[in-house]
């Protein structure tokens, strides 16, 4: 009993240290976002004086004169464009992967891999010139697609793991109840492997939402700028005031759709959906 | 419902390995038909070749006077029912029963009512609405039995349905896996590598071995003239009792001493030959009335082991042989160990199991006295296998 009781202590301690490191910064960030501008500098952690005047200023003039929600709009289409067709590509490319024997496969998986290997800032120059030349440049297709390219190996991964597991003979059976080989897929495939898409679909979605490099090259105005790269363009009331405040207020509320599309996403990752499937 | 034709059958995987070898079988309309063999013998790929889940390498397969090597599952009007059940896990137990009919576009009460007529068949009714994970290893058995019978279909393909499930829940799902089927009387191809179910069930068993049918024939018929080695120790539990023997002028040489060779060996000549014998063919000498002691071969034997059932008595004795060599008998070996667990053999020595009457007096360790019904014997080839009596 006393060694599990010390070994219990010490995961606490172990969780305590994870979660302070981890939420300090959150915690500091919202509180940044709640000082009245001439307070920023006050060095207090908790602020004195809580005022959404940040919050407020982030949307202040509509869609025209605000400096964040056309980039927010940019933001939500591009990542959920990006997450919605990766994830259906992937989700084809990993299904042929797991089940079906075909030349190159290995190749393909391989040079999937490489590419997720592959640093992204060299491909940054060659797009910018290519992208403009093509008229992709400052537009969602030219955000959407190299996302798509970074994204969909790791989809792709993550997908063909989730297939695997799934038993070869539900596929069978769903075929001999009279199933075509894509319904059988699409009715019995895809929602056992639901877990693995709604995975792979948050770290998509999230990928595509936190990027910044492609988004700050590749992006010149609010047509197609989204919050990362917006953030940096934020200026203060005047030119000598630093835009700490709304800075701060703009990247809490970039969290808040993460935070929802997990949480919502997450009630679908039941662990153990096969569970019952096969065997006794 | 139909017949199935299979009309040389052969199976050779991509790596070469030939999995089912020319396989020859008619299944009559409603008849309930076993494939039995040991694993590895292609029992199991004959019956996905029909499901038409693996593609046929050459001959003919014909479900219901149509040839049907080039269909998918799905237009081939079968159901099947695995090994592991397959269930979909995301569906409840009715949706898992009407997934065939809804993907055939049936009304939506007309699958209702067929779902629940079937569950009542297989008394599912309460768990209806339940999901496969919530079920027992039984019930998730009679889901998958109710998904095949919801439909209807030409034929019903079961690749070793029961194997997954606990010996008491085995012998009574076997019950009713016949009852089932002479309830519906549609054609059945059922899959086993267990004898007792393949002679319990069947109409008529095919016995395989290393992707080559050995003998179709009823339950009776198997046991009563296998028609070489393997069937015969393959058929009948515990298994058949060989031993080397040899035919000079007239005489059956046994271990265990010597009889006229009569009509057991058909028109063999002289030579070295293997005996088989059942363990329900010998009998304590003294339990045997005079009149059976005057055909038979009464010898005395060191007893090794008795095993006492209440109704059956087992003995086991050992006579003094260089053994049976057969490639037949070798791929039995593994399933009789199981069976029996007796794996104490000693070198030039073969061991013999006898069922004896449980009155008899046999103690381990003693010598005794027993019986052997000798017009029961069964001979066959020791090169090919094959018996020396021709099937009539």
């Amino acid at each position: 009993m006393g060694r599990s009781n010390r070994d219990y202590a010490y995961w606490s301690i172990a969780i305590v240290v994870v979660l302070i490191f981890a939420l300090v910064p959150v915690v500091w960030l919202i509180s940044l976002s709640l000082k009245p501008p001439d307070a920023i500098t006050d060095q207090r952690f908790i602020p004195s004086e809580i005022s959404f005047d940040n919050y407020k200023s982030l949307f202040e003039g509509g869609i025209s004169d605000s400096p964040f929600i056309k980039p927010l709009i940019n933001s939500i289409g591009i990542a959920l464009i990006t997450t919605a067709i990766s994830i259906v590509l992937a989700s084809f490319a990993a299904y042929a992967i797991a089940r079906l024997e075909f030349p190159g496969k290995r190749l393909i998986l391989a040079g999937a891999l490489a590419i997720a290997m592959f640093p992204p800032i060299s491909t940054v120059g060659p797009l910018f010139d290519m992208w403009r030349s093509l008229g992709l440049y400052d537009t969602w297709p030219g955000l959407i697609i190299p996302y798509l390219t970074f994204s969909l190996p790791l989809a792709i991964y993550v997908l063909v793991a989730f297939f695997r597991e799934i038993p070869w003979d539900l596929e069978q059976a769903a075929q001999v109840d009279g199933a075509t080989p894509f319904q059988a897929f699409t009715k019995v495939i895809v929602p056992l492997a639901a877990p693995g898409v709604f995975t792979a679909a948050i770290l998509v979605f999230i990928f595509a939402w936190n990027d910044f490099l492609f988004a700050i090259s590749l992006t010149s105005s609010d047509a197609s700028r989204t919050v990362p790269a917006a953030l940096a363009f934020f200026t203060g009331e005047s030119s000598f005031t630093q835009p700490t405040g709304s800075i701060a207020a703009a990247a809490v509320v970039v969290t808040v759709p993460i935070i929802v599309f997990v949480l919502f996403f997450q009630r679908r990752i039941v662990a153990g959906l096969t569970a019952g499937a096969v065997k006794g | 419902m139909a017949e199935i034709v299979l009309d040389g059958v052969t199976k050779v995987f991509a790596d070469g390995y030939e999995a089912v070898k020319d396989m020859n079988l008619d299944i009559a309309d409603g008849e309930f038909m076993i494939l039995v063999g040991p694993s590895g013998c292609g029992k199991s790929t004959a019956l996905r070749m029909i499901a038409g889940l693996e593609d046929i390498s050459a001959g003919e397969l014909k479900i219901g006077d149509e040839v049907v090597n080039e269909r998918a599952p799905k237009d081939r009007d079968i159901a099947m029912v695995f090994q592991n059940y397959a269930l979909y896990p995301h569906m409840t137990v009715r949706e898992n029963m009407g997934f065939a009919l809804k993907l055939a576009k049936v009304d939506k009460a007309e699958i209702d009512k067929k779902v629940e007529a079937a569950a009542e068949t297989l008394d599912l009714t309460q768990h209806l609405d339940r999901r496969p994970a919530n079920l027992s290893g039984g019930q998730r058995q009679r889901v998958a039995m109710g998904r095949a019978i919801v439909r209807d279909p030409k034929a019903f393909l079961m690749d070793e349905p029961l194997s997954n499930l606990d010996a008491k829940l085995r012998v009574q799902m076997r019950t009713e896996v016949a009852q089932l089927q002479s309830k519906l009387e549609t054609t059945m191809v059922y899959v086993t590598h267990d004898q007792t179910e393949a002679m319990t069930l069947g109409d008529r068993v095919a016995v395989m071995r290393a992707g080559a049918l050995q003998q179709v024939g009823t339950p009776a018929e198997l046991y009563d003239t296998p028609r070489n080695l393997f069937v015969a120790g393959f058929i009948g539990s515990p298994a058949m009792n060989f031993m080397p023997a040899e035919i000079a002028s007239g005489k059956l040489v046994l271990p265990i001493g010597e009889v006229d060779v009569g009509d057991l060996a058909g028109d063999h000549g002289d030579g070295q030959v293997v005996a088989g014998l059942r363990p329900e063919n010998f009998e304590d000498a003294e339990v045997v009335g005079d009149l059976k002691q005057e055909r038979g071969l009464v010898f005395e034997a060191e007893i090794d082991l008795v095993e006492s059932l209440g109704s059956d008595l087992f003995a086991y004795f050992h006579v003094e042989s260089e053994g049976v060599q057969s490639d037949q008998l070798a791929d039995l070996v593994e399933d009789r160990l199981d069976e029996t667990g007796a794996a104490n053999i000693r070198e030039g020595e073969e061991q013999v199991v006898a069922r004896l009457e449980p009155t008899s007096k046999v103690r381990r360790g003693e010598r005794a006295e027993l019986w052997a019904d000798t017009a029961k014997l069964h001979l066959f080839d020791p090169e090919s296998g094959e018996s020396l009596k021709k099937a009539p």
